[in-house]
């Protein structure tokens, strides 16, 4: 079967932003980026600010033009697409943002919102809006009677229900969430998460589910693709990923995130460093510089690793066979 | 409800905005039904009644060709009016366009217009108009608006770039995008009803610049032609009477500063609305 | 053990319609030991953010302290200071980080001028005394090549040190209590990682108490001695950490734990609790959590006050008389 979405070798370089022509250096946000999600699956692409998860999905959906590379959707490639192709094509695919502040029109009532598409696309007649933007309400688990209330009626959470059902209202299949929960409150949080994955279950949605927090990303993703500088570094099965993750950057992620669990927090790898600049990245390996691999050698500051199959997992990493696990790390005396 | 809204009840309930507002709204009150109600103000009834003091047949007294002052600062005010509110409607709404046009499309449109709005505002105002003024004698009316109308919109469209730069990176106006709207009602639905507010502030401060303006020009002879009432030309006027017969300068002279600073205290309270933290 | 800090029914107003004023910080009591670090948790709009303003008085306009609230450094009544003598508290005796490093930094002067302000503000020494302090507190907040960041300007450094600088700046003054207001919430988990790791050092080494201000329960778990959960501008439970972790006994504190996703342990689906936060111009009568607790009683249309549920553990649930622990842990 044909994955939904395939991206292959997509790269999106911002020019420096020099004044007068002088020429600053190109940002390469991402530089190279390949993966496929299926029909009903979640893709989860996690990373650090700046690793350029965000620019993918902006990407894909065109809202920023690549710099070069596919995006086949439904063996379509988006890139290729002329205005009003892809004005048809975005009934397929929608995003949800993370700031639920900024992504609803204060200026715009809730009902007006969600039937916004709906009017676009001419999906509905208009005698027929009212009732389908009171089900899509229901449907995101608000009172379908909030239509004529503004955004700043809601809080947080309920303003990214009605973001939710804004982009269902077109009935897509494919949908870029943007950091959908990160700006939310714990308890707020889980109950958005939950949404999502009833409506990927009643609507067979597939989902690139673009964040940082790895705790997050377990609860709704199938499987994972962890991007470091504009590159993806591993990608796997969730469960794998999770449980064994091959290339260091994964294992030191995933060792940082703070479990609520006072005995489990002390295995902790504490990365030197920070982030490189994605204008100017290290040669070789992007992340040679930050690494604890006990292989780590000359090799990795020179000749950049590919990505390859280790152990249920993908990973660029020269020497992804023994990478230590977080247990490993703290017996041997590694914070 | 739309931003404009907002901002005009936001403004209302400040003292200042409220007291701007109520002045503005009495004197347009005033130019519009009040000449119904007074004497011709180019009647000249009686060389004898000329240069009157205040008093009760004339309130404001009458000028050196025995006209009623009232009824001239009066009707001076529905030209200064009409002049200042049409001219700012023109310059609004073509600031607006280019702003948005400019903000939108970005690229080579936008760096064209900036350009030139660049070189524009690099030119004096008054130094443009008294150009065009000097070789045209006897200006129309219409023509004047049109002319301060078309000169006047150069900051605005700077105002509303900025703001369109600021919104359509707004997560409503990329959700929009990615539902497949088209060009105009990203514009007409996203874009313009967000940045109302700022425009708005800009309208209502351009109305006070006009009515200097045009006081000014009008004031060098260049505005508004006599025997058309105004309040600059009225001031023009009533040079030769200064200390024989003040009120007939004294009077226009002070609705021009009573509906400057309306204009303006009604201005801050929009802009103060707009953006509390300028408060 | 001495107690630094002791905060007595706080309550912070604000102007709500027709001359009426609500209280967004509703009787909050607790205090803090030296070299102690104690966890304010709860979500936005439950006022653990103006609880830490308050403790200098730096409430905005048009909020104020309510009169009957005790805030007592050492023996110093912060609330009776005013002018000179309050700014004399600030920074010296409580030091402040907050969670934006971006915006918490005054773009146009150097890394420099920044820190030696506060020294120069509080001790009576040269510039180049200061100085020197500077990059001592620059090494300590684990900043490399301190002497060259000492002349940066805050856009040439990266999130993670600009926060390190932020440290830097509220330790220069040698501060007793360090208040740290959501201090990774902005910064990656690998940064955030090292940030707390730097506190730590920090607090252990110059047995200073910290007061932790956050959302997140996974920083406080061995990291702080004792927790605070606010809701609705009250602590609603309060005990050591292992003892809070290990028994959560406030229904709202449960729910907090059945929320927050998990990267060990089996997968389950979140079980969130329902409905969302009430607005501070609102709190609900009784107890405040009521209409979004399973476990709601006739009771709880009283308001609970706090409760002992077991050693050093209280809750604000009428519960807690039939849940008392049984003297574990």
């Amino acid at each position: 079967m044909t994955p939904l979405l395939a991206v292959r070798d997509l790269v999106k370089h911002y020019k420096g932003g020099g004044l007068f022509g002088r020429s600053a250096p190109v940002v390469r946000a991402v530089d190279g980026v390949s993966f496929e999600v299926a029909r009903g699956e979640t893709l989860a692409l996690v990373g650090e600010s700046g690793c350029g998860k965000s620019s993918v999905g902006r990407t894909i959906l065109r809202l920023q033009e690549p710099t070069s590379g596919q995006a086949l959707y439904e063996g379509v490639d988006v890139f290729s697409l002329d205005r009003t192709a892809l004005r048809q094509l975005r009934r397929r695919m929608q995003i949800i943002f993370q700031d639920p502040y900024s992504s609803l029109n204060p200026r715009m009532s809730a009902g007006a919102a969600i039937a916004e598409g709906l009017e676009i696309h001419r999906l509905a007649a208009r005698s027929e809006i009212p009732g389908r933007v009171a089900a899509l309400l229901e449907e995101v688990g608000l009172d379908p009677t909030y239509t004529k209330r503004y955004p700043h009626e809601f809080s947080g959470g309920q303003r990214q229900r009605i973001g939710i059902a804004r982009a269902l209202a077109v009935q897509p299949s494919f949908i870029v969430c943007d950091e959908p929960v990160s700006a939310l409150d714990v308890s707020v949080q889980a109950q958005v998460l939950n949404l999502l994955s009833d409506l990927q279950r009643q609507r067979g949605l597939s989902y690139l589910f673009i964040a940082h927090d790895l705790a997050v990303v377990r609860q709704i993703a199938h499987r994972i693709a962890v991007m470091y500088l504009g590159r993806i570094v591993e990608e796997g099965p969730t469960d794998q990923i999770l449980s064994f993750p091959r290339h260091p950057y994964t294992v030191a992620l995933l060792s940082a995130v703070p479990e609520p669990d006072p005995s489990a927090s002390r295995n902790r790898i504490v990365l030197s460093g920070d982030l490189p600049s994605p204008s100017n990245p290290p040669p070789g390996c992007p992340f040679h510089s930050r690494c604890f691999h006990p292989q780590k050698n000359a090799r990795c500051s020179t000749e950049v690793p590919t990505l390859r199959p280790v152990a249920g997992t993908v990973a660029a990493c020269h020497y992804a066979e023994s990478t230590p696990t977080v247990a490993e790390l703290s017996i041997a005396g590694v914070r | 409800m739309t931003a404009a809204f907002d901002v005009l009840q936001s403004a209302w309930r400040n003292p200042r905005g409220r007291t701007g507002a109520l002045i503005l709204l009495i004197v347009t009150i005033a130019a519009l039904f009040g000449p119904v109600l007074l004497p011709d103000p180019l009647a000249q009834p009686d060389v004898l009644d000329a240069s009157r003091p205040p008093g009760l047949g004339h309130p404001f007294g009458t000028d050196q060709l025995s006209r009623d002052v009232l009824a001239r600062v009066v009707s001076g005010g529905r030209i200064s009016l009409s002049v200042a509110f049409l001219a700012v409607g023109l310059s609004v709404t073509l600031g607006a366009a280019v702003g948005l046009v400019s903000g939108y499309w970005g690229g080579a449109v936008d760096a064209l217009l900036m350009r030139i709005v660049d070189g524009a505002l690099a030119i004096p105002r008054l130094f443009i108009l008294l150009l065009v003024l000097a070789v045209w004698e006897r200006v129309p009316v219409l023509a004047l608006i049109l002319l301060i109308g078309a000169t006047g919109w150069f900051a605005t469209s700077r105002l509303v770039r900025g703001e369109v730069l600021r919104i359509r990176e707004e997560g409503y106006v990329r959700a929009a995008e990615v539902l497949g709207a088209r060009r105009h009602r990203i514009i007409f639905r996203h874009l313009l009803p967000n940045a109302l507010g700022p425009l708005l502030v800009a309208a209502t401060l351009g109305v006070g610049d006009v009515i200097l303006l045009e006081a000014g020009l009008s004031f060098l002879g260049l505005g508004i032609q006599p025997p058309t009432p105004s309040w600059g030309g009225m001031i023009l006027d009533s040079r030769e009477v200064m200390i024989s017969a003040p009120w007939a300068g004294i009077f226009p002279g002070l609705a021009i500063v009573i509906t400057v600073l309306a204009a303006n205290l009604f201005g801050d309270a929009l802009r103060d609305a707009v953006d509390p933290r300028s408060a | 053990m001495t107690t630094v800090l002791e905060v007595n029914n706080l309550r912070v107003s604000f102007p709500g319609p027709a001359h009426s004023r609500f209280c967004p910080v509703d009787g909050v009591s607790f205090s803090l030991q030296r070299g102690e670090t104690l966890a304010l948790v709860g979500e936005s709009g439950c006022g653990k953010s103006l609880t830490s303003l308050a403790l200098l008085q730096l409430i905005p306009a048009p909020g104020r302290i309510e009169s009957g609230s005790g805030i007592r450094l050492g023996d110093t009544d912060v609330l009776a200071l005013k002018g000179e003598a309050l700014r004399r508290i600030r920074g010296r005796r409580i030091g402040m980080i907050f969670q934006d490093p971006m915006t918490s930094l005054n773009p146009v002067f150097t890394v420099e001028a920044q820190i030696t302000e506060g020294i120069l503000a509080h001790f009576r020494i040269s510039k180049a005394e200061a100085r020197d302090r500077a990059l001592q507190l620059l090494q300590e907040v684990g900043i490399p090549d301190p002497g060259e960041r000492l002349k940066a300007y805050p856009h040439q450094l990266s999130g993670g040190m600009r926060q390190r600088v932020m440290i830097a700046i509220a330790l220069s003054a040698e501060p007793e209590i360090l208040v740290a207001d959501e201090p990774t919430t902005a910064l990656d988990v690998t940064v955030q990682a090292q940030i707390l790791e730097v506190l730590d050092d920090l607090r252990a080494r110059r047995g200073m108490a910290v007061l932790l201000i956050t959302h997140d329960l996974g920083i406080v778990a061995g990291r702080a001695d004792r927790v605070a959960v606010m809701y609705a501008g009250q602590i609603v439970e309060e005990a050591s950490t292992p003892r809070l972790f290990a028994s959560p006994s406030h229904p709202y504190t449960q729910g907090l734990f059945a929320s927050v996703p998990r990267i060990t342990g089996p997968l389950q689906r979140l079980n969130p609790i329902r409905g969302s936060v009430p607005a501070a111009s609102a709190w609900p009568t009784g107890c405040r959590f009521r209409p979004r607790c399973p476990k709601a009683f006739d009771r709880s249309e009283v308001e609970p006050p706090l409760l002992p549920v077991g050693p050093d553990h209280r809750m604000r649930c009428w519960l807690a008389e039939q849940t008392k622990e049984t003297g574990h842990g």
